[in-house]
């Protein structure tokens, strides 16, 4: 029987957590970030792709999603930091008539803050989920899943997945998501009809560099307080669109190579970004050995290493694209889990670096929490079929 | 006549914790005795078949020491006081 920390999580801590190939690890901190505390794993032994915090409407909700190689994937919560799991038979199902089958959740994202029971879930195969009663129920986005595209999106070397999802901060109805490899896609009415956004990106993979779709885009991230900007990450190429993905400028100027998975926004500056370059897509590792970290904070006109605390020999390391993640602290923390189980973090907006962890099972999802004070009960969505408890 | 299915122990927790549940309607196929279990546990069915209602691919399910995909898959009949077993496949990583 696998022990299973738990933490005792405080007003005003900062979480950090930790999808890896055998389980969820959650961290805690208080606000200084100095010691952290790590509990899990939970759902041990099982891939944990997608996690997030919902803090919408007074809930303290952890979200996680394991995929059994036996028993399919769930989709769970926790309002007690991960003491208790529930929403077994309340997970995203393909209709009957798709013929499909839901492969893994790669994305689980809490909608708008006016709207604090929407939930969306990225699938493989490729879809969305949206949940209108906090992830009491699933309905498939039949207005993305039956565009004419997808019967010629390809999977990529993680599978044919609906990633990212970014909802608008202040339009409803306006959601990009990202799809390996389909590309970029917007709707502006709330899912019933999509149209592509990626106009500029390359596919240099393909036999004509800028087709219709088929873009491999790795990952995107957009400041709220900018929503129509939004920089990407591909499969070859860094790119930035100021007018909602209408066209993309390539913004790869001084970094050791275009090619990468993680991206993430600074919480506080929308023309601060992080990235994580890899050497080729032929080899998916830091180049010449030294794990550095790449901020732009001129919307990428220029960037610049990070390499402060961080391996500079021998570190042919691999981070994947939901595997970076910052913090809304006052001075950011950033986060990135390697695919050889090391946990890095910087409570100094990525100038210097930690190891927080070292050790644990290859990290695929990495995420942040800053834990309000308990304002009220949050409502818990209506339970369909029995509860489980957390499978050991 | 009962049929007696036994239940892996990843799957317990969703069935009570019981490593046997006995079926008392002696179903005539595989997929009468699962439907039965369902109705019983009922978020067991989303573990063993997939959104398609198909055996998902690394479980197993045996009649006695016969696999049902060697012996007609869900339609597979289920003779009277036979023993049932869901068992994941030799697979992992």
């Amino acid at each position: 029987m696998v022990d299973i920390r738990q933490l005792r999580v405080r007003d005003g801590d900062v979480l950090v957590l930790v999808g890896t190939m055998k389980g969820a690890f959650l961290f805690r901190s208080d606000a200084r970030r100095a010691r952290w505390e790590m509990g899990g794993p939970h759902f041990p032994g099982l891939p944990v792709y997608a996690m997030a915090y919902d803090d919408r409407a007074g809930r303290r909700r952890l979200w996680a999603a394991p995929t059994s190689m036996h028993w399919g994937p769930t989709v769970s919560w926790s309002d007690d930091f991960g003491r208790a799991w529930s929403g077994e038979g309340a997970g995203p199902k393909f209709p009957a008539e798709t013929g499909a089958t839901l492969a893994r959740v790669w994305q689980i994202r809490p909608g708008r803050a006016e709207e604090p029971d929407t939930m969306y879930c990225g699938a493989e195969p490729a879809a969305l989920f949206i949940s209108g009663d906090a992830g009491a129920s699933w309905s498939l986005c039949r207005g993305l899943y039956d565009h004419p595209h997808r019967a010629k999106w390809h999977p990529g070397g993680g599978g044919l997945c609906l990633h990212t999802i970014v909802p608008h901060p202040a339009r409803k109805g306006t959601i990009h998501v990202a799809i390996s490899t389909g590309g970029v896609y917007r709707t502006d009415d709330g899912g019933k009809s999509w149209r592509t956004a990626h106009k500029g990106v390359r596919a240099q993979f393909l036999p004509d560099p800028h087709p219709e779709f088929g873009q491999c885009v790795h990952k995107i991230v957009s400041h709220p307080s900018r929503p129509d900007r939004f920089f990407l990450q591909n499969h070859w190429g860094l790119y930035r669109t100021d007018d909602g993905g209408g066209s993309w400028q390539d913004i790869a100027r001084g970094v050791p190579s275009d090619f990468g998975f993680a991206m993430e926004v600074h919480p506080h500056d929308p023309d601060t970004v992080y990235i994580l370059p890899l050497e080729s897509d032929q080899f998916r590792c830091t180049p010449e050995g030294k794990l550095r970290v790449y901020r732009t904070r001129n919307g990428g006109g220029s960037w610049q290493a990070l390499a402060r605390g961080l391996p500079q020999e021998d570190a042919f390391e691999t981070v994947l694209r939901d595997a970076m993640a910052a913090d809304t602290c006052e001075t950011a923390g950033l986060y990135f889990g390697t695919r050889s189980g090391k946990l890095f973090g910087s409570r100094d907006g990525g100038t210097s670096w930690r190891a927080l962890a070292e050790g644990l099972p290859p990290i695929v999802c990495v995420k942040t929490a800053r834990v309000a004070a308990r304002a009220r009960k949050g409502r818990a969505p209506a339970r369909r079929g029995r509860q489980a408890p957390a499978r050991a | 006549m009962s049929v007696v299915v036994q239940i892996p122990g990843p799957l317990r927790p969703y069935a009570e914790g019981r490593p046997v549940v006995t079926l008392e309607a002696g179903p005539a196929t595989v997929a009468d005795a699962l439907a039965a279990l369902w109705s019983r546990h009922p978020s067991l069915r989303d573990r063993v078949l997939d959104d398609q209602g198909r055996v998902r691919p690394h479980v197993n399910i045996f009649v006695g020491s016969e696999s049902i995909r060697d012996c007609g898959g869900l339609d597979a009949p289920v003779p009277d006081g036979a023993e049932i077993a869901i068992i994941p496949a030799v697979s992992g990583g």
